[in-house]
């Protein structure tokens, strides 16, 4: 896996997580690979892919169960896409503005360039 | 926990290449030892094995004086140096000599490191490239599942399909009760693997910290330029 600078791995790998869960690849109720298999994969220390763990739980976007490791809540995808729509009007879309406002670009711009892409 | 305490070494006389050191490793967890050529890495992991002695100072291995060489601490080190020449006997043969040494030593283990680096069983030690020995040899080192696993600049001489590989053998090579320690000047090739980093040099310790992540991802690289440059 290959790390942006200036964001934290943990967070990195939490996202990629998430990723994964919208994709599919973990469907809600199923159980996630563990800790240590999920360290192996990513090539990162165990103790880093735990804090993206914790981090995801609090979420409330994967659980734990005693003694058998984490899997996807039920509603993952939910909450998954409800923290992306989150991350995208707080932080993509503030620069996003930022640039059009610098390049002088207007909204009605915007929208044609969009449906000329459809 | 070993613990290294006011070590004087010198390959020559009046030429130490550590003189007054201490350093301990006292946690279990993945190390770094960082430092420039010729700091003294590798003839700290040599000094921890009781391979040399230091002319003053001790060396410890959970309390255990690394110079006395006793089986008994011996069988929960182990140390995969830089260079090193393996015999043309078949592995199977050769794991067979070794393992008796290695109360722990787990064919597991072994199997699933060999796999993880593409590199089958039946092979012959005197038939490997540089780069085949490397893998097979950290397989047998993490397969004898010792307390401590010393690994001098490990990915030197692996091409980066291998270094993932080898990143991946020690994830699942490491439980809780290891201390591995990792010596290299190739930071970026283990900097997410470790719990701990030291850097290092002539007769300094001059970082020695967990790693944890505050707020931002750790440039390693950028730690040790800045630590090595102040």
């Amino acid at each position: 896996m290959q790390f942006k600078d200036h964001k934290p791995i943990f967070l990195q790998i939490a996202e990629r997580i998430c990723d994964e869960i919208l994709g599919g690849k973990y469907p809600e109720g199923e159980r996630l690979p563990s800790v240590r298999e999920y360290a192996a994969e990513v090539e990162v220390n165990v103790n880093t892919v735990v804090r993206s763990f914790d981090w995801l739980s609090q979420k409330g976007i994967i659980f734990n169960k005693r003694g058998m490791g984490y899997f996807a809540s039920q509603g993952a995808k939910e909450s998954v896409r409800e923290s992306l729509r989150e991350t995208f009007f707080q932080e993509s879309l503030p620069e996003f503005v930022e640039q059009m406002q610098k390049l002088g670009i207007t909204i009605e711009e915007v929208e044609q360039a969009m449906n000329s892409h459809e | 926990m070993i613990s290294i305490q006011n070590v004087k070494f010198g390959y020559r006389i009046h030429q130490e290449v550590l003189d007054g050191f201490s350093l301990d490793f006292g946690m279990s967890g993945i190390y770094g030892l960082l430092g420039k050529n010729g700091t003294g890495k590798s003839t700290l992991l040599y000094l921890m094995m009781g391979l040399l002695r230091p002319q003053n100072g001790s060396v410890t291995i959970d309390g255990t004086s690394a110079t006395l060489r006793r089986p008994e601490v011996l069988q929960e080190m182990f140390l995969v140096p830089e260079e090193y020449d393996l015999p043309s006997i078949s592995l199977k043969s050769y794991v067979k000599a070794v393992k008796p040494f290695y109360p722990r030593f787990s064919n597991e283990l072994l199997e699933k490191c060999l796999a993880n680096f593409e590199m089958t069983p039946d092979i012959n030690l005197g038939q490997l490239s540089m780069g085949q020995k490397k893998k097979v040899y950290m397989s047998i080192a993490l397969a004898s599942n010792t307390r401590y696993l010393l690994m001098d600049e490990p990915t030197n001489g692996l091409d980066i399909l291998s270094k993932s590989q080898f990143r991946k053998a020690v994830i699942e090579g490491m439980t809780d009760d290891k201390t591995i320690i990792i010596s290299t000047h190739q930071v970026h090739d283990v900097e997410h693997l470790l719990d701990h980093v030291c850097i290092i040099e002539r007769n300094k310790v001059l970082l020695n910290e967990p790693l944890v992540e505050k707020d931002a991802a750790i440039d390693l690289e950028e730690l040790f330029i800045k630590t090595v440059k102040d």
